[in-house]
């Protein structure tokens, strides 16, 4: 469904952040995307919608060749993806409504947005995403009044009501606290269930991505290194992804039985060494 | 710079320049001072001094002849208020709707060209920036003939370059990711615009147009001492009269308007945070 | 939990986009007295047509001006405005910003005794009433035509505006370092020094540079009313409708102002 190959991207500066990354996620797949701060993870979703214009290398959604489109076609290719941030990136001075409605910014006429008169049919779909992750309550208040994860969440709806086939994550829990992290991993992974959505997810907390993506890629200077299931994240694989270390602890099978509980686990030291941001680092 | 030497036998000494940037700094310092009474000398070679020993008694009989004030002459000034308030208010008007585009093609990240628009954007900025409104009155009264006209067109040429700085760096310093998000949704660039950047902007966007409003008030209360209307007229005509007690009451209407201005501005200023 | 199993009405399915102003009756009113202010202001602002079509003229020649400015047949009154300017901003800049720092220190309320503060506070009020024209008429009044007006103008506005600016920003200052250099039993002076000034300094440099940049421009506006500098030349230029001098004259203030602006990012970065 989505297929990526040789791509490369290298920054005016000189940085090369991708070299040669290919690799395909199929219909309904979810792929985790691990690796140390500035590998590449953050540049590579961003080359998928273009947000960052990739030096080399093809992507195709579908029949789709993304990286051959011009800008209108692109416009109309975003619609299909949908993007959630790491630091939420809503527009804090709207209201949870129109963060939601501008969703369908793609689909809607420039006037028609700009007096907020959008279609009847974006209403009710707005309001189900908005059901369905738990915020009918606070439709209009404005979206810096509200917490860390209902900010997220109303992220995540607007990236719902996109009705897209293929979501990007990005580091979807970074500023969050371990139990609402969990809870947001968990709301995505079930809606990419129900709605049969490809994903791939940016993510640098290595026992949260076990405990809810199957499939992990591992990045390393803009390069993978490992790409399997997340069972095979074996202390060997995490030195080869992020350098040397103690893994015994995070690695597979023991898993991280030590902060399982997230309701009992709050913001402990295991969260805290990865408070690091990749985009830092990407965009530099 | 902290120097620490430790010599055999000598104490531990410390200073917090070297000698090479103490002197530097004395330098700068008689460079400063000669500099200032070099100026000095050249302004006042053509001082008539006789004139300024006479300087008190001349301020003592002005505030004489100022008092009692005419408070009759109070019943003439409220055209000219109006006029003062209509330049300051539909100048500021033209100013934002001149000044905003103008912002946009001068920041960084909204400019259609940063090798040609923006320099141009920047240049205009600038210009109307460096001269003072009572010197655009001048220009355009010289242009057009006195009047509001011209006072409202000095106001805005002025303002142009005030809301354009003020804007095109609060636009600048935009927080970049809602507008990716935005982006990111398929919108356009006039709908990234729309939502991504104008919620962001919009109190700064009042605050600049209030603040810009009440100096606007200030400024064109003496535009008319070059004939380009309003409250500054009459001071103008009461002052080729030597009518000082007319003076007085314009400007005690001055000092009025200007802390109304005042006023209103800190409310709506509350009002918008 | 799960949408589908929902019906579907049990969503609201209206949404009103949210309004400025949130009450109907407000809305309409504040709507209806922008509408008639405008009337109004625009029905008694008179226009004569006939003098702006004339000016038009006058306005394409100022324009051409511009591109082809005449520095030549006006010098003498030029740089002899432009050196009463340039001195006038010089001594001015350099004495008001010695007079604010005391009474700076003065307006500040966590320094100053009650009565300094109201003193100094009254000092600023004063300077910062009216605008330089006005002062500037009273001073040529006072001491006759000339820079020496100009000055004594520039020198009172550059109170007002910098003993404000800096006493607001004293009173802001960290009171906990304030507190430690006291409590080593330093004096008053030493305070000021060590605790005060430093926290002081790179805004009072800042500003500083930048009230050079406004009182060059403004000296150029004193001389409107015979207190001396640029404007005076700029004034008979507009006069006898030389309007290529006139833009000679607007091009130097533009590039000194820009000089200027240059000159202190310059003295910023180096002074950090």
């Amino acid at each position: 469904m989505l297929r990526i190959e040789a791509l490369h991207k290298r920054y005016k500066t000189g940085d090369a952040a991708l070299r040669g990354v290919s690799f395909s996620v199929a219909s309904g797949e979810i792929i985790g995307l691990i690796g140390p701060s500035g590998a590449g993870k953050s540049t590579l979703i961003r080359c998928v919608n273009r947000l960052v214009e990739p030096t080399s290398g093809k992507i195709f959604l579908g029949d789709v060749e993304l990286t051959a489109l011009n800008k209108t076609a692109l416009r109309q290719a975003r619609r299909r993806i949908g993007m959630i941030f790491q630091e939420y990136a809503l527009v804090e001075r709207l209201t949870v409504m129109e963060n939601v409605l501008s969703g369908r910014l793609g689909y809607t006429g420039f006037w028609a947005s700009y007096f907020r008169r959008f279609p009847q049919a974006d209403i009710e779909r707005a309001f189900a995403v908005l059901e369905r992750v738990g915020l009918l309550d606070h439709v209009d208040k404005r979206a810096d009044a509200l917490s860390g994860g209902q900010r997220q969440r109303v992220g995540i709806a607007r990236a719902l009501v996109q009705e897209p086939e293929l979501l990007l994550v990005d580091e979807p829990t970074a500023s969050l606290d371990p139990k609402t992290s969990r809870q947001v991993m968990r709301l995505i992974t079930e809606l990419c269930a129900e709605r049969r959505l490809a994903a791939i997810v940016n993510i640098h907390d290595v026992a949260l991505a076990q405990m809810f993506l199957p499939r992990i890629v591992g990045l390393r200077a803009g390069e993978i290194v490992y790409d399997g299931p997340a069972s095979g994240l074996t202390p060997e694989v995490l030195t080869r992804i992020y350098g040397e270390e103690d893994w015994s602890k995070t690695s597979a099978a023991s898993g991280d039985a030590a902060d399982e509980e997230p309701a009992h686990a709050h913001g402990h030291h295991a969260h805290d060494h990865h408070h690091d941001r990749d985009m830092s680092a990407a965009v530099r | 710079m902290p120097v620490i030497t430790t010599t055999a036998g000598q104490p531990v000494t410390w200073r917090l320049r070297t000698r090479a940037q103490q002197l530097a700094v004395w330098f700068g310092w008689l460079a400063l001072v000669a500099l200032t009474v070099f100026c000095w000398r050249v302004m006042t070679a053509d001082t008539i001094w006789a004139f300024v020993e006479d300087a008190p008694r001349q301020a003592a009989d002005i505030f004489g002849r100022m008092l009692p004030p005419r408070w009759s002459y109070a019943n003439n000034l409220w055209l000219p208020l109006w006029d003062t308030l209509n330049i300051a208010t539909l100048g500021t008007a033209l100013a934002i709707l001149l000044g905003t585009p103008l912002a946009f093609l001068a920041a960084r990240n909204t400019t259609p060209s940063v090798m040609f628009v923006r320099p141009i954007a920047l240049l205009i900025i600038v210009s109307s920036r460096s001269i003072n409104s009572l010197i655009w009155g001048l220009l355009l009264v010289s242009v057009f003939g006195p009047g509001v006209f011209a006072g409202i067109l000095a106001i805005a040429l002025r303002s142009i370059g005030f809301i354009g700085k003020l804007l095109y760096e609060a636009i600048e310093e935009i927080d970049e990711s809602q507008v990716e998000a935005i982006r990111a949704t398929g919108a356009s660039p006039a709908q990234v615009m729309a939502y991504g950047m104008v919620p962001q902007l919009l109190p700064t966007f009042a605050t600049i147009c209030v603040f810009r409003w009440d100096i606007n008030i200030r400024e064109s209360t003496v535009l008319g001492l070059v004939g380009a209307g309003g409250l500054g007229l009459a001071l103008e005509a009461s002052l080729n009269v030597l009518a000082w007690p007319q003076v007085t009451v314009i400007l005690l209407m001055i000092l009025a308007t200007v802390l109304l201005s005042e006023w209103i501005t800190a409310r709506v200023r509350a009002a918008i945070i | 939990m799960d949408a589908e199993t929902l019906p579907v009405n049990a969503v609201p399915r209206t949404w009103r986009p949210p309004r400025m102003i949130e009450t109907t009756w407000v809305r309409w009113a504040v709507t209806l007295a922008v509408l008639l202010y405008l009337v109004l202001a625009f029905g008694s602002v008179e226009v004569n047509w006939t003098r702006v079509i004339e000016g038009i003229s006058r306005a394409g020649r100022l324009f051409a001006g511009f591109l082809t400015p005449d520095f030549v047949s006006r010098w003498e009154d030029i740089q002899l405005g432009m050196i009463e300017s340039l001195t006038m901003t010089v001594t001015s800049t350099v004495a008001g910003i010695a007079l604010s720092i005391p009474v700076a220190l003065g307006a500040a309320r966590n320094i100053a005794p009650m009565w300094l503060y109201g003193i100094c506070r009254a000092i600023i009020a004063l300077a910062r009433t009216f605008q330089e024209v006005i002062i500037a008429i009273f001073f040529v009044a006072m001491f006759g035509f000339g820079p020496l007006a100009g000055f004594l103008t520039l020198s009172l506005a550059t109170v007002g505006f910098l003993a404000k600016l800096l006493a607001d920003d004293i009173e802001e200052i960290d009171p906990v370092q304030v507190e430690a250099i006291r409590a080593t039993g330093a004096s008053f002076w030493q305070v000021i020094d060590y605790a005060v000034s430093s926290q002081v300094k790179p805004r009072l440099i800042g500003l500083s540079l930048y009230r050079v940049d406004i009182n060059f421009r403004e000296s150029a506006v004193v001389g409107i009313v015979g207190a001396g500098g640029i404007g005076a030349t700029l004034n008979t230029a507009l006069d006898r409708y030389e309007f290529d001098s006139a833009a000679a004259i607007l091009i130097l203030i533009i590039a000194i102002v820009m000089a200027c602006e240059y000159f202190s990012s310059f003295v910023r970065k180096w002074t950090q």
